[in-house]
């Protein structure tokens, strides 16, 4: 039963700007556009750097099952990779590799 | 046609939101609320309201229910007190926050402790920065008059605001006085119907109460606030418009002027207690004493230049609280003098009536009395 009534009126500007970060401040803070989740780059709260090194990496799939962020993936290579847009550098992934193929760093921006 | 009846305030109060045809009705009873939700329910019950009763196990569930309500896009309402309203504390500004439009009734009652179940201030006075709208009545038919005024000045888009009712518990919930009661016809053409842009509808699918970060948090305040100081503007135009339709008045919506114009001492007042205070001023004036009144209705937004404009004559104003900020002095004394700060008129704060304490004739010619004399404010214990 959705309802058809449409309010005519613009939205009114509260503070003067549409946007604030790069986010649209709607009444409300209502989100209209759903899975808004994938624009915050969690990534920035990252303090270690993991870091994979293929040469030794056997593919097990470990660190990718366990990532608490699904912040690593396969790519068309079949190598498995970090998106670091999403990695908070929990180091799982290191801690769980049995080759430990995944060393880390502290992050530098 | 309008009719007048001899009714309790909680029911004139009930028939005013039946009026005005709330969806989903969460309701939990405290005193001195609770006949308010009883009316309500038995208006459900007889078939006279079409709305969904919610019986919900805790004031905290109620306004839980509310915001569920209000984002699913329809008008609703819920009443408490004291304890139930510090229950939905956690509720309460994300309701504003959300800028859902709702309207709540507080039948004012002392927090515990220690555990009192009379009429203060202390419950809504601790609620008022949490971008609620709160409006106080001083008798039965302002309390049902201001139910109509709320959910129009609420809804209006360009304010989006709850808005809190609120009435002095038992002084006003439990007096019979002759109410007139308006028609639906009327009062539907004066309130409107609820359509908001945003609802949850599954489809098209909205994200209600979400997160935000540094990066915005401040911006969603801001938009509250100025929406509240927009309120400041519309509570006068929906005032007017009130008064053309109805043809009863109280002051501007904001601020009612007692005797202003001609007064050179004053006392600043919110709620019941302005009833008692008119008979003092009365008596005061018959002795040649010129005295006033500042009855004040909207405590937020805070009308600081209806204050302004109300007292650049005056030599002397005494605010009369029911609620104390322990460790300072009443709330209202305080954004008074606020207010006031650039004035030469003395503010002199008085805490009076805590915990159903009576707010006397006598009382009310010593706060007088002392303002008169330039004397600081007092408990009037």
């Amino acid at each position: 039963m959705s309802k058809k009534v449409e309010n005519k009126k613009s939205e009114i500007s509260y503070s003067g700007e549409k946007t604030a970060g790069g986010i649209e401040l709607t009444k409300g803070a209502v989100i209209r556009n759903p899975g808004s989740t994938k624009n915050y780059k969690t990534g920035e709260w990252r303090t270690f750097k993991p870091e994979i090194d293929q040469a030794k990496c056997i593919k097990c799939g470990k660190c990718w099952l366990n990532c608490s962020d699904a912040a690593i993936y396969k790519d068309s290579e079949g190598k498995f990779q970090v998106n670091y847009d999403y990695c908070k550098g929990c180091l799982i992934c290191s801690k769980v590799c049995p080759v430990k193929c995944i060393s880390y760093k502290v992050e530098e921006k | 046609m309008a009719e007048k009846k001899v009714i309790s305030g909680s029911e004139a109060i009930a028939i005013a939101v039946k009026l005005c045809k709330p969806k989903v009705l969460p309701l939990y009873p405290i005193t001195p609320s609770t006949l308010v939700p009883e009316k309500l329910s038995e208006f459900v019950a007889n078939g006279e309201l079409d709305s969904q009763m919610v019986y919900v196990e805790s004031e905290h569930s109620a306004a839980s229910a509310l915001f569920g309500a209000y984002a699913t896009g329809v008008r609703s309402f819920t009443a408490t007190a004291s304890q139930g309203l510090a229950l939905m504390h956690e509720i309460v500004p994300i309701i504003a926050a959300s800028r859902f439009p709702a309207v709540m009734f507080i039948a004012n009652r002392a927090l515990s402790g220690p555990l009192n179940i009379w009429n203060d201030h202390s419950d809504s006075m601790s609620e008022k920065d949490q971008g609620w709208i709160q409006l106080f009545c001083e008798d039965t038919q302002e309390a049902f008059d201001t139910i109509l005024m709320a959910y129009k000045l609420a809804e209006k888009e360009n304010i989006s605001l709850p808005v809190m009712v609120c009435a002095d518990g038992f002084v006003l919930t439990h007096v019979y006085e002759p109410v007139t009661i308006e028609t639906q016809e009327k009062v539907t053409e004066f309130v409107g119907e609820y359509h908001p842009k945003d609802y949850l509808d599954p489809a098209s699918p909205k994200t209600f109460g979400a997160f935000a970060q540094p990066n915005t948090y401040f911006e969603f305040k801001e938009a509250i606030q100025i929406a509240m100081q927009e309120a400041l503007k519309e509570i006068p135009l929906i005032h007017k418009e009130f008064a053309k339709t109805f043809g009863r008045e109280y002051g501007n919506g904001l601020v009612e002027l007692i005797e202003m114009k001609d007064a050179q001492y004053a006392l600043l007042i919110a709620g019941s207690t302005v009833g008692t205070a008119r008979e003092v001023m009365n008596e005061l004036r018959k002795k040649g004493k010129k005295v006033g009144i500042i009855k004040i209705k909207s405590i937020r937004p805070f009308p600081v230049e209806d204050l302004i404009n109300a007292t650049k004559k005056l030599k002397g104003l005494g605010v009369i609280d029911r609620h104390v900020s322990i460790g300072y002095e009443g709330p209202l004394c305080t954004d008074t003098k606020a207010a006031l700060a650039k004035q030469k008129v003395k503010v002199s704060g008085f805490i009076a009536g805590l915990g159903g304490r009576d707010i006397d004739r006598e009382r009310i010619r010593k706060a007088f009395d002392l303002v008169i004399k330039g004397k600081e404010g007092e408990w009037l214990k």
